[in-house]
C-alpha cells in the first residue's frame, strides 16, 4: 500500500478520482440547484487554473491575461446563443428585426459579418477553442521568438487583457459593451435557463473539466511535459539540446488559451451572458491566485484552490463586500510567503506523510512487517 | 594546401563587438576530425566567446564558421545542434528539478519538435542508450536520484552525458575539470580519452596538467586574437605565451 502511495503516478491518480468523486457525487448530493449552479460558475474558472499550471507551473510562463482567452471563449458562445435568442418573430419591435437587441439600439442595421459564421453550432464549438488558441499563438510567436520572458511578458499581457476590454466596451454595437451579451435563452431549442438544463450543464461542465485534466495530467507525462520542465530551470540548455524553446513555450501556452476558451463557452452556458468583466486585469489575475493557492505545480490542487478562493470569496464578500478585496490580495501575499506550493504543497508535505504512515500502521499489523520505504520530498 | 571542406571546422577572420570592444577580434583556426584541441589563454581573452560564437549563443560581427562546409553563423542555435555541435557551458548546466534519467532522456535526441516530443515513447531504444552514458559518466548508480542532489563533479559529468547522448561531432567543453577533486579529474580525463573516437573536442582549460594529458594542439588566445597555436611543448616554449599567460 506506502509503495503505491509513493508513487507519483499512482498519487495523481487517486488524486483525480477522488476530484471526480467530489464535483460529480459529493458537490450535486449536498447542493441545491441554485448553489449547484453556482459550483459549476467556480468549475468553469478552474479550466483557466489548470492551464495555468501547464504554463505557468510546469514551464514557468506566468500569464497575467488567461481572462483574455476565457472571455474569448465566452464570447464565441454567448454570439451563438445570442443568435439564436435574435430570430425575427422575437426581435419584431425593433427597427431592424432579427439581429441582437443591443445591435439595434446602437443603430446597426444588418448583421456584421463576422458574426455570420455563428448561426452554425458546429463553427461555434471550433471557434470556443480555435479563437483564443490562434490569438495565443499570435502573442505566443511575437514574444517567445523574441525571447520576451519572464515579468515582461506578464505585463504585455496584462497589457492585451486591458486592450481586449477596452475594444468590447467601445465597440457596444458590435459586442454589446459594457453590458456585454446578455438575455440568452436557449441552445439548439433547448432552454438552458431552467433548474434541469443548469444541472446538465454541470455534469457536462465537470465531464469536460476531468478531461482537460486527464489530457493535462497526459501531456504533462510525456516527454514535452519535462521538457516544459527543463526549460523552467535552464532555457539555454534545451536550447542547446536541439529544441526550438519558442516553439514549445508558443504550444503551452496556446494549449492553456484552448482549455481557457472551453471554461469560457461553460461559464456563458450555465451563467447565461457573457460581459467584458471576465476578460479584463482584474479577473485574470483572480485566476492566477485562484491556481497559486491551489498550488501551481498541482493539476488537481489547481481545481481545489479555484472551490476555496471562490467559496471565501461569496461566503466573505455577502457580509464584508467592502473588505473582500483586501483579504483576496491578504491571501495572495500569504500564500506567496508561507506556502508557495498552494494547498498541494501543504498536502504533500503534510497530509501525505501521515497518511503513509497509517498505511504502514496497518499494513505492519496485517503482514506483521514495519517495511515500509522513505516518502519521496517534493 | 588543404581546402576548408577537409577540415570538420573552419573558423576564419571571426570577429564580434561588444559596443566597440572586441572581445575576439579577426580570429581564425582549423579543427581535424578526430582531434582534441583544448584552448588556454589569460581571463578576458575571448575563449568562452569563441565557443559562443560557434555554438549560436551569440552573433558574429562578422567572419566565418564553416562546420563540414555548413555556415554556423547563419544558422540558429538548434539547427547549429542538429548540425552535430554539442556544447557544455562553464557552470554545470542540468535539469536540478528532474532525475538523473530524465536529464539524459530530455537529451536524446528524438522527438525534438513539440509534436514528436508528445509522441515520444520511453522504449528500448531510449532506455538501453541511457544506460550506456551513465555507465559511461560513473552515474550508473545515480539513475533515479533528482540531478540537483548530485556533486559538482557528478553534474559536470551529467552535462557531458547529456551531450554525449546525442552524439555531437564536435564537442566543446568549457572547464569541464574546474572545480573537481584530484580523483575527479583523473576520472574526467580518462572519460574525455574514450569520448573521444569519432568526433573532435575543443576544450577549454586552465589546468596546465590537465591540458598537457589530454591535447592533440593547443591554441592559446590573447585579447581576442591568436598567438600561438600547436603541440603543447611547442607553445609552452613561445615566449609569447611565457609572457602573457604562462609566466603569471
Amino acid at each position: 500500500m506506502t509503495a503505491f502511495l509513493n508513487s507519483p503516478k499512482k498519487t495523481e491518480l487517486i488524486g483525480f478520482v477522488l476530484l471526480a468523486a467530489v464535483i460529480l457525487l459529493v458537490l450535486p448530493g449536498i447542493t441545491d440547484a441554485f448553489r449547484l449552479n453556482m459550483v459549476g460558475k467556480y468549475l468553469t474558472y478552474a479550466f483557466v487554473a489548470v492551464g495555468l499550471v501547464l504554463c505557468w507551473g510546469s514551464a514557468g510562463i506566468l500569464s497575467l491575461g488567461q481572462g483574455i482567452f476565457f472571455g474569448l471563449g465566452g464570447y464565441c458562445m454567448a454570439m451563438f446563443l445570442k443568435l439564436e435568442a435574435s430570430t425575427p418573430e422575437a426581435t419584431s419591435i425593433q427597427s431592424t428585426p432579427g439581429i441582437p437587441d443591443f445591435m439595434d439600439w446602437n443603430q446597426i442595421t444588418a448583421l456584421p459579418a463576422f458574426w455570420e459564421p455563428f448561426h452554425s453550432f458546429a463553427f461555434t464549438i471550433l471557434a470556443v477553442v480555435a479563437v483564443p488558441a490562434i490569438l495565443a499563438f499570435v502573442i505566443g510567436f511575437a514574444m517567445f521568438t523574441r525571447r520576451v520572458g519572464g515579468v515582461y511578458f506578464a505585463i504585455i499581457t496584462q497589457a492585451i487583457a486591458a486592450i481586449l476590454t477596452i475594444l468590447i466596451i467601445g465597440q457596444q454595437g458590435y459586442t454589446g459593451g459594457v453590458n456585454g451579451i446578455t438575455d440568452l435563452r436557449t441552445l439548439n431549442g433547448w432552454d438552458i435557463r431552467t433548474d434541469s438544463a443548469k444541472t446538465i450543464l454541470y455534469f457536462v461542465n465537470a465531464a469536460l473539466l476531468l478531461g482537460v485534466i486527464g489530457l493535462s495530467m497526459a501531456v504533462r507525462s510525456s516527454k514535452l511535459g519535462r521538457i516544459l520542465v527543463a526549460l523552467r530551470d535552464k532555457e539555454d540548455r534545451v536550447r542547446f539540446s536541439g529544441y526550438d524553446v519558442a516553439a514549445f513555450k508558443i504550444f503551452v501556452f496556446c494549449f492553456a488559451a484552448a482549455i481557457s476558451g472551453i471554461g469560457g463557452a461553460m461559464f456563458t452556458l450555465q451563467v447565461g451572458f457573457m460581459s467584458p468583466t471576465f476578460v479584463g486585469i482584474v479577473p485574470s489575475i483572480e485566476m492566477v491566485i485562484f491556481c497559486a493557492v491551489g498550488g501551481r505545480h498541482s493539476l488537481i490542487g489547481a481545481v481545489y484552490g479555484t472551490l476555496l478562493v471562490n467559496f471565501g470569496k461569496t461566503t466573505f464578500s455577502e457580509s464584508f463586500p467592502e473588505l473582500w478585496l483586501f483579504a483576496m490580495g491578504g491571501l495572495f501575499i500569504a500564500v506567496v510567503m508561507a506556502f508557495p506550493n498552494g494547498l498541494a504543497g501543504l498536502y504533500k508535505s503534510h497530509a501525505e506523510p501521515l497518511l503513509e504512515r497509517f498505511f504502514a500502521k496497518a499494513g505492519e499489523r496485517r503482514v506483521g512487517s514495519a517495511e515500509a520505504p522513505a516518502p519521496i520530498a517534493e | 594546401m588543404s581546402t576548408p571542406t577537409d577540415f570538420l571546422l573552419a573558423v576564419e577572420a571571426l570577429t564580434v563587438s561588444f559596443d566597440g570592444f572586441k572581445a575576439v577580434d579577426d580570429l581564425s583556426f582549423y579543427v581535424d576530425p578526430g582531434e582534441i584541441r583544448v584552448i588556454i589563454g589569460p581571463n578576458g581573452a575571448g575563449k568562452t566567446t569563441a565557443l559562443d560564437l560557434i555554438c549560436g549563443k551569440t552573433r558574429a560581427t562578422s567572419g566565418s564558421i564553416k562546420f563540414r562546409g555548413k555556415e554556423l553563423t547563419e544558422m540558429k542555435e538548434h539547427q547549429i545542434v542538429h548540425a552535430g555541435v554539442g556544447r557544455k557551458f562553464q557552470n554545470p548546466t542540468i535539469y536540478e528539478d528532474l532525475s538523473v534519467f530524465e536529464n539524459l532522456e530530455v537529451s536524446f535526441p528524438r522527438g525534438r519538435s513539440v509534436f514528436g516530443a508528445l509522441a515520444f515513447k520511453r522504449d528500448a531504444e531510449v532506455r538501453e542508450r541511457i544506460a550506456e552514458i551513465a555507465e559511461m559518466i560513473f552515474l550508473e548508480n545515480h539513475l533515479d536520484e533528482r540531478a540537483e542532489y548530485l556533486s559538482h563533479g557528478q553534474k559536470q559529468w551529467l552535462e557531458i552525458g547529456m551531450l554525449l547522448i546525442q552524439d555531437p561531432e564536435l564537442l566543446m567543453l568549457d572547464e569541464p575539470v574546474a572545480g573537481m577533486s584530484v580523483s575527479e579529474r583523473i576520472k574526467t580525463a580518462e572519460l574525455l580519452h574514450r569520448i573521444i573516437e569519432g568526433r573532435s573536442v575543443i576544450v577549454i582549460e586552465h589546468d596546465m596538467k590537465f591540458v598537457e594529458d589530454i591535447a592533440h594542439k593547443v591554441t592559446v588566445l590573447h585579447q581576442g586574437k591568436v598567438i600561438s597555436e600547436g603541440p603543447m611543448a611547442h607553445v609552452q616554449a613561445d615566449p609569447k605565451v611565457v609572457e602573457v599567460y604562462l609566466g603569471h
